[in-house]
């Protein structure tokens, strides 16, 4: 070996334990995260974690845009006009079964990426057909949106929201919005939200505070539309409270309820046919109850509890 | 080092002549057609998309220059025999090397620095479609001076991955060169897979073994702080100086390798 391979090797091995010297330093000060799951190298978030390389944060876009998708897809196919509000799927047919898997991989990939999370569990929870109606994996989908940010005042918000909106478990509901109101950030009327909702949960004047608050915090259009549309909603029950008398008033005097809304207008019972705010006309059933019509956007309404019919 | 700059600027003129540049035209369409594509796909995160795009582009054209123009930073001298008209010139082969791949890193650091200024142009231009009273509330501003965290870390980057192409190519094929580069590409983002190898293996020859080559390969994962950058995750200074005194140790370690075989090598 000549003298200058040898300096050199020499070069290279007091480098190298440089290197690893510098990389020890670098995993005490900034440890790297522990790989806990049991399925490596599977077909699972855990393996496209891997598979992705460098690009991970990419790929969990492409994902999200796949979940967007066939969000948007399936309810599209699903969404017919004239179909019954909360109709059940089709026997055998499994619509929005891709929806939790994909958002699931989408966070796993990026476990930072916020609009997954709380898109996601809107899309989650909405009820068949806007969507698979899955309260429960809109929660889990946030908490681990938790696991990740554990101090995330608004994942916690969209936690006691589903339970308040979908699962009307209203001490559930307040006991989210009071943890929400303790983090960093979260805005001051958290608090009064949380200790309304606990003392009068379900209370359709709560439910329209809590959804104005939402319309004006919102950072995103979808955010803040679907805001829009549930006050929108919120607003068709309260037309639907004041047209209820009036249709079991003429079916007192006829005998039957109306068949339209044509037959009242004639009557002299009302001025025009009632429309919805999304401007479609409301629908009268067969059994005299009144409903937004399934081709409205607003449809299908939410159900309301027993103790959040209209105050008088 | 005026020898060295000589042969970088010149490896820098080659590489315009063989219009590596043409990729940033690439880059250009693809931005233009993710900023204004990508809103009618991603729910509102057009925004997010279009930054992990393009420093995801970044990280990715950068990878096949460095690879498929490192690779050939000798072996086409070779092949051309112009290595001998280069050697009977009063140039060191340490110079001749270090040259090469200082000029190719030039190429890449000209690449990537006209591709931050696109991505920043294009930030702004998705964020001039919103009220400014609402960018506001974004976490990454349009102007971020954060991203050029992970636009450095990139190109630390991209100088180990033509390190290693130029170790190769100097005792290697082409062909073996870039599979030989790209493996160990792979294998440098595996980084925390090999660390964590016990937990998947019980033979603890097999976990030690993991271990070593965790300690010994290129932690190329290290560089990757993009997904932070886009989160408005802080990424701190002593990370960053750790970071890219890791890369140019790791430099050093594969240029004094390539230097010392190349300096052995009979072209005889």
């Amino acid at each position: 070996m000549t003298r200058n391979n040898a300096i050199a090797l020499a070069a290279i091995l007091v480098l190298m334990a440089a290197a690893v010297g510098l990389q020890r330093l670098r995993d005490e000060w900034y440890p790297p995260p522990e790989t806990t799951e049991e399925t490596l190298y599977l077909t699972s978030g855990g393996a496209l974690q891997r598979l992705s390389l460098g690009y991970r944060s990419l790929a969990a876009d492409v994902y999200w845009i796949r979940a967007i998708q066939h969000f948007g897809g399936t309810r599209q196919q699903v969404f017919l006009p004239g179909q019954p509000a909360g109709a059940p799927p089709a026997e055998g047919s499994k619509p929005y079964r891709l929806l939790y898997p994909l958002l699931d991989l989408t966070t796993t990939l990026d476990p930072h990426f916020r609009a997954a999370y709380r898109f996601g569990s809107i899309f989650l929870a909405e009820p068949y057909p806007g969507g698979p109606g899955r309260p429960d994996q809109a929660i889990s989908l946030l908490e681990k949106g938790l696991a990740a940010e554990p101090d995330n005042w608004e994942y916690m918000q969209d936690i006691g929201f589903v339970h308040y909106w979908w699962d009307h478990d209203y001490q559930a509901a307040g006991t989210w919005f009071a943890r929400s109101a303790e983090q960093p950030g979260a805005p001051w009327w958290m608090r009064s939200m949380a200790a309304v909702t606990l003392a009068s949960g379900g209370n359709r004047q709560s439910s329209r505070q809590m959804w104005q608050s939402i319309a004006q915090t919102a950072t995103v259009d979808y955010q803040r539309n679907h805001a829009h549309r549930a006050l929108a909603q919120l607003d068709s029950l309260d037309a639907i409270d004041l047209l209820g008398p009036i249709v079991q008033r003429f079916a007192a005097a006829s005998g039957a309820p109306p068949r339209d809304w044509q037959t009242l207008v004639r009557a002299g019972l009302l001025a025009a046919v009632p429309l919805d705010p999304a401007g479609v006309p409301f629908k009268i059933q067969a059994d005299g109850t009144i409903d937004v019509d399934p081709a409205s956007p607003l449809s299908p309404l939410p159900k309301e509890p027993p103790r959040a019919a209209p105050q008088p | 080092m005026r020898t060295i700059g000589w042969i970088a600027v010149n490896v820098f003129r080659e590489s315009v002549r063989d219009k590596v540049l043409y990729n940033l035209l690439l880059f250009a369409i693809l931005m233009m057609g993710a900023g204004y594509l990508l809103g009618q796909l991603t729910a509102g995160q057009d925004y997010k998309v279009v930054i992990d795009l393009g420093l995801g582009a970044m990280s990715l054209f950068g990878l096949f220059i460095a690879v498929f123009i490192g690779i050939g930073l000798v072996s086409k001298e070779v092949e051309r025999r112009s290595i001998y008209s280069l050697l009977a010139k009063p140039i060191h082969r340490y110079q001749l090397l270090l040259g090469k791949y200082l000029g190719l890193v030039l190429t890449l650091v000209v690449n990537i620095g006209v591709m931050a200024i696109g991505l920043y142009a294009v930030m702004h231009y998705v964020a001039w479609q919103f009220p400014a009273d609402f960018v506001a509330t974004w976490d990454v501003p349009p102007s971020d001076p954060r991203i050029l965290k992970a636009v450095a870390l990139i190109v630390v980057e991209l100088s180990v991955v033509t390190a290693i192409a130029l170790f190769f190519s100097t005792f290697s094929t082409p062909i073996l060169s870039a599979a030989f580069t790209f493996a160990l590409w792979v294998a440098g983002h595996f980084s925390a897979d090999l660390r964590n190898f016990e937990q998947v293996v019980q033979s603890p020859f097999a976990a030690q073994f993991a271990r070593g080559l965790y300690w010994v390969l290129p932690n190329l994962a290290t560089f990757d702080v993009k997904a932070q950058v886009v989160h408005s995750l802080p990424v701190e200074a002593g990370f960053m100086v750790l970071a890219v005194a890791y890369g140019l140790t790791y430099i050093a370690v594969l240029l004094i390798g390539a230097v010392t075989i190349f300096s052995r090598r009979d072209f005889k």
